[in-house]
């Protein structure tokens, strides 16, 4: 396959387009979990109602045409092969979960992959909602917007004092979750990191990478978002993560300014080589990857790369997982065959911005 | 390792603690990890995920009703009547069976609620609209009510009778529905 029609194939409109703050924000993200009275959650729901759940999800939205976003097609995931369930996850638009652990899973995806419903994951389903850049409320204003529909069709679990009844009491009440990837490599760079983290933490709000195991947070992307959904409206968790994040745009843009004036030649540095790696390796793993596609994006936001465009770190980021790079060789691989995969993507890629 | 607790024996385990969200880890021995008897959850190789923190708050919760709260003559465990789930098994795995779950375990579980989302028990976001106009009209009759009480405080008469009236209207409707038998 060629790598112009695999990239028209595998990028998401919120990977390859430019929203507010794009500079340091990659995307803004809302899910809302919702059930259907009467019937059990996944935990202990029958073949009979996961299937009903589904027809039910499905037949709200069947038909309709949402405004900006066109009508969803349903994918079943039983009905799907496993390398195009991995891609379906390598691009935020199910969860692991939804591929390892559900019966009956399912998801209706618009054509643009902005928004995508879960179906029979941990709830019985999960409105999606993707944008490009710092778009927190347009995000919550759509999925809520899809929500409206939904719930035109169907009998939600709801408790008058505790919200939206989900599986899990910690989604209970708005059953919101919105969160914000963002791109620290100054904050990261300068070490300041390690100070912000907890202090969010204390706000009710969790940090962490999304890229890599554990503590590390390959490519310095990390993710921000709230972990309360009782007690506050919808509105309110967004304005306060959108404040937190405010900040750390701001922090982000004070650590790089502060790089650009007492190591800059450093920075230069460090950020040519790194794309001197990219473009000219021939085996690479996907933590240096990450890292190198980090200097890279710095070194164009920062004006010491031209003629490249940003979004090369999202896309990359996302395209060079192990589901995307079987997708491109178009079958399954070792991970040394990987690694050499990886490479030669990314060397196409950069010389496609040439 | 030692053992932060004893600094005797080799520390095996690996505890996290999490108060007000804010994150400790402990390293600890076997036995001084069994005597603590506060809010713990393993600490496994790849960091700490919801679940684990979850696991670790309801397994507190269930050893603290059965040390205080359950007389010993009340054996019969709680349990959902529509999908019969017990309370134990909704510790075990962290998920309600269905969503009267929440009603039959209502009483074990302001306190877990209370910890997961800081304080706070009651929902204050949306709403379904078909969900009965009754809940939709007393919440804005709660939020005039604020309004009103700012207009008071800034001598702004004129609007705050104006809201006076509007709050009247609302109630004379819930009274409708009230009537009418609706919910
Ligand atoms: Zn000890
Ligand atoms: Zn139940």
């Amino acid at each position: 396959m060629s790598i112009e029609r695999f990239l028209n194939q595998a990028l998401s409109s919120w990977m390859s387009a430019e929203g507010p703050e794009s500079d340091i924000v990659l995307s803004s993200r809302v899910r809302l979990a919702r059930n259907i009275s009467n019937y059990r959650f996944p935990t202990l729901f029958s073949s009979e109602e996961a299937k009903e759940i589904i027809d039910k999800v499905y037949n709200s939205v069947k038909n309709k045409v949402f405004p900006g976003i066109g009508e969803l097609e349903l994918l079943i995931m039983d009905d799907l092969q496993p390398l195009q369930k991995r891609v379906l996850v390598e691009k935020h638009l199910i969860s692991p979960n939804l591929v390892d652990h559900a019966t009956h899973g399912a998801v209706l995806l618009s054509e643009n992959e902005e928004i995508s419903i879960m179906i029979n994951e941990e709830d019985h389903f999960r409105i999606q909602c993707l944008y490009p850049g710092l778009q927190i409320s347009e995000a919550l204003k759509t999925a809520n917007a899809i929500d409206d529909v939904i719930e035109e069709y169907l009998d939600y679990a709801f408790d008058e004092k505790i919200g939206y009844l989900t599986s899990c009491p910690t989604n209970v009440g708005t059953g919101l979750r919105a969160s914000v990837m963002m791109h620290l490599p100054g904050l990261v760079l300068t070490q300041q990191i390690n100070g912000i983290i907890p202090a969010i933490n204390r706000l009710g709000l969790v940090v962490r990478g999304i890229y890599g195991e554990g503590s590390e947070a390959l490519g310095n992307i990390f993710q921000v978002s709230n972990q309360i959904t009782l007690g506050k409206s919808e509105e309110d968790i967004v304005t306060e993560l959108q404040s937190v994040v405010n900040q750390l745009i701001a922090q982000e843009r004070g650590a790089r300014e502060n790089l650009a004036k007492t190591s800059s030649i450093q920075l230069e540095d460090r950020v040519f080589r790194s794309y001197g790696i990219l473009s000219n390796c021939r085996i690479i793993e996907s933590k240096e990857a990450a890292s190198c596609l980090s200097d890279v994006r710095l070194g164009i936001d920062m004006g010491y790369i031209k003629n490249i465009s940003r979004n090369i770190l999202n896309e990359l980021m996302i395209i060079t997982q192990p589901g995307f790079l079987q997708q491109y060789a178009g079958g399954p691989l070792r991970p040394n065959e990987r690694d050499v995969r990886r490479a030669t993507l990314i060397r196409e890629r950069l010389k496609m911005e040439n | 390792m030692l053992c932060q607790e004893c600094n005797e024996r080799p520390a095996t385990v690996h505890l996290t603690k999490i108060i007000n969200g804010e994150k400790t880890i402990l390293h600890l021995c076997d036995k001084c990890a069994h005597e603590k008897g506060e809010v713990f959850m393993m600490h496994g190789g790849a960091g700490f995920s919801i679940n684990n923190l979850l696991a670790g708050l309801l397994n507190m919760e269930s050893a603290f009703h059965t040390a205080q709260n359950t007389p010993f003559y009340q054996q019969s465990e709680p349990h959902c009547e529509n999908c019969s789930m017990t309370y134990q098994q909704f510790v075990k795995i962290g998920h309600f069976g269905c969503p009267h779950c929440y009603e039959a375990f209502k009483d074990h579980l302001k306190p877990l609620l209370r910890r997961l989302h800081s304080g706070s028990l009651v929902h204050s976001g949306k709403i379904p609209k078909r969900m009965g106009g009754s809940i939709h009209i007393r919440k804005s009759i709660e939020e005039l009510k604020l309004v009103l009480k700012e207009a008071v405080s800034k001598e702004e008469f004129e609007k705050a009778a104006e809201i006076r009236d509007q709050i009247k209207y609302l109630e004379s409707q819930l009274d409708g529905y009230f009537q009418e038998g609706g919910n």
